[in-house]
């Protein structure tokens, strides 16, 4: 059965579509067959960070309105055979996305794919609400900083009243935390919650914790998901965070602090 | 070594500040988004008879809705200062102003 996973914050630029990106192509690499699709209509990114804003044709919107078929519209990632995008629309009409449209492209997809990852705008409003109605996981992507647990918590209490899972009474949507932006150097002086204040503040299961890193920035640049590059701490925290929603156990890294020669500690960072 | 450290650290670190603040304000909104809409006007009624009886500021009485599954469960927190009961007879004389 598909499953259906909405990436959401309520805050923007936390990494939101970064974390979309990485997951969808770490359960790619896992062998699963997967789309991500993006939300933010008016605001398409999902394809820059993808490196495929070259090759879209149709998107979402035209599938909802028949004007293409979801062949047409999907898009094979040049990198790995189970990955594909779902690119959104640059219309300005933000209430384009209608939920009977979405839904009956929802169960397309669902016949196609394994995992289906909903890359949600911020915000709380109509385009939000509709990435994460449908969701059986949501992946709640928290920066270590009090507007983004707030606004976590509050996207937590819609998932749990706005969602459909809610409205059928079903068993509720499982959420996840993701940690981003984390710098264990600012946690370990006290200048940055840690990962247990957050976990605590929120009181839900942590997914992964991934650590400020280059190697995020560099990713987008070049329109490549930040898990295909080996060298990057940010990468490798996305490929345990993906091992882990799969229900494997792997020990939480870069939660402390590196230990630094001086030198390193003045002239920049890793 | 402790000295020099204090000479350069502020006192309390802003991190464990950000994590009370944060307590406070989501048990705040918790509450507050389960809540019915007529939760500040009941509080306010009542805050009206008690302080007919009681010196009582606004700040003293707590109305809050909260339980779980099938049941709910109205708290009502006045809190009094000892020595602020009034004396009786102040109490209906307000309450015919009422």
């Amino acid at each position: 059965m598909a499953k259906v996973i909405v990436v959401t914050s309520g805050k923007g630029g936390v990494g939101k579509t970064t974390t979309s990106a990485a997951f969808a192509a770490g359960l790619a690499l896992r062998g699963h067959k997967t789309v991500v699709i993006d939300f933010d209509v008016g605001l398409r990114n999902l394809d820059l960070v993808m490196g495929c804003e070259r090759r879209v044709v149709f998107d979402f919107i035209n599938v909802i309105n028949g004007d293409a078929n979801l062949n047409q519209a999907l898009i094979k990632d040049k990198r790995h055979d189970n990955l594909f995008i779902f690119p959104t629309s640059q219309t300005r009409d933000k209430n384009a996305l209608k939920r009977e449209g979405v839904e009956r492209v929802m169960e397309e997809l669902k016949q196609q794919f394994e995992y289906i990852i909903c890359d949600s705008p911020a915000g709380i409003e109509h385009g939000a609400i509709t990435a994460l109605y449908f969701a059986d996981s949501a992946i709640i992507v928290t920066n270590p900083e009090v507007s983004s647990v707030r606004d976590s918590d509050r996207i937590i209490g819609i998932l749990a009243s706005k969602s459909r899972r809610a409205e059928r009474n079903e068993p509720p949507v499982d959420v996840h935390l993701l940690l981003t932006r984390y710098d264990p150097a600012r946690v370990a002086r006290g200048e940055m919650l840690a990962v247990d204040d957050v976990k605590e503040i929120l009181s839900i299961p942590l997914l992964g914790v991934i650590p400020e890193s280059e190697s995020v920035l560099r990713a987008s640049n070049t329109g490549t998901p930040v898990v295909f590059d080996e060298d990057s701490p940010a990468g490798r925290a996305y490929i345990d965070a993906v091992a882990r929603y799969l229900g494997e156990q792997r020990e939480m890294r870069f939660v402390t602090a590196e230990r630094r020669s001086f030198f390193r500690a003045l002239f920049g960072r890793a | 070594m402790a000295f020099f450290r204090s000479l350069f650290q502020p006192k309390r670190n802003s991190a464990s500040i950000a994590k009370e603040r944060l307590k406070i304000v989501l048990a705040h909104e918790r509450a507050g988004s389960r809540a019915p809409d007529f939760l500040p006007i009941l509080q306010k009624e009542l805050l009206a008879v008690v302080a007919r009886y009681v010196e009582i500021s606004e700040e003293m009485i707590r109305v809050t809705l909260g339980g779980s599954g099938d049941t709910s469960l109205l708290e009502i927190n006045i809190e009094i200062e000892s020595g602020k009961l009034k004396k009786s007879g102040s109490g209906s004389a307000l309450g015919a102003a009422v």
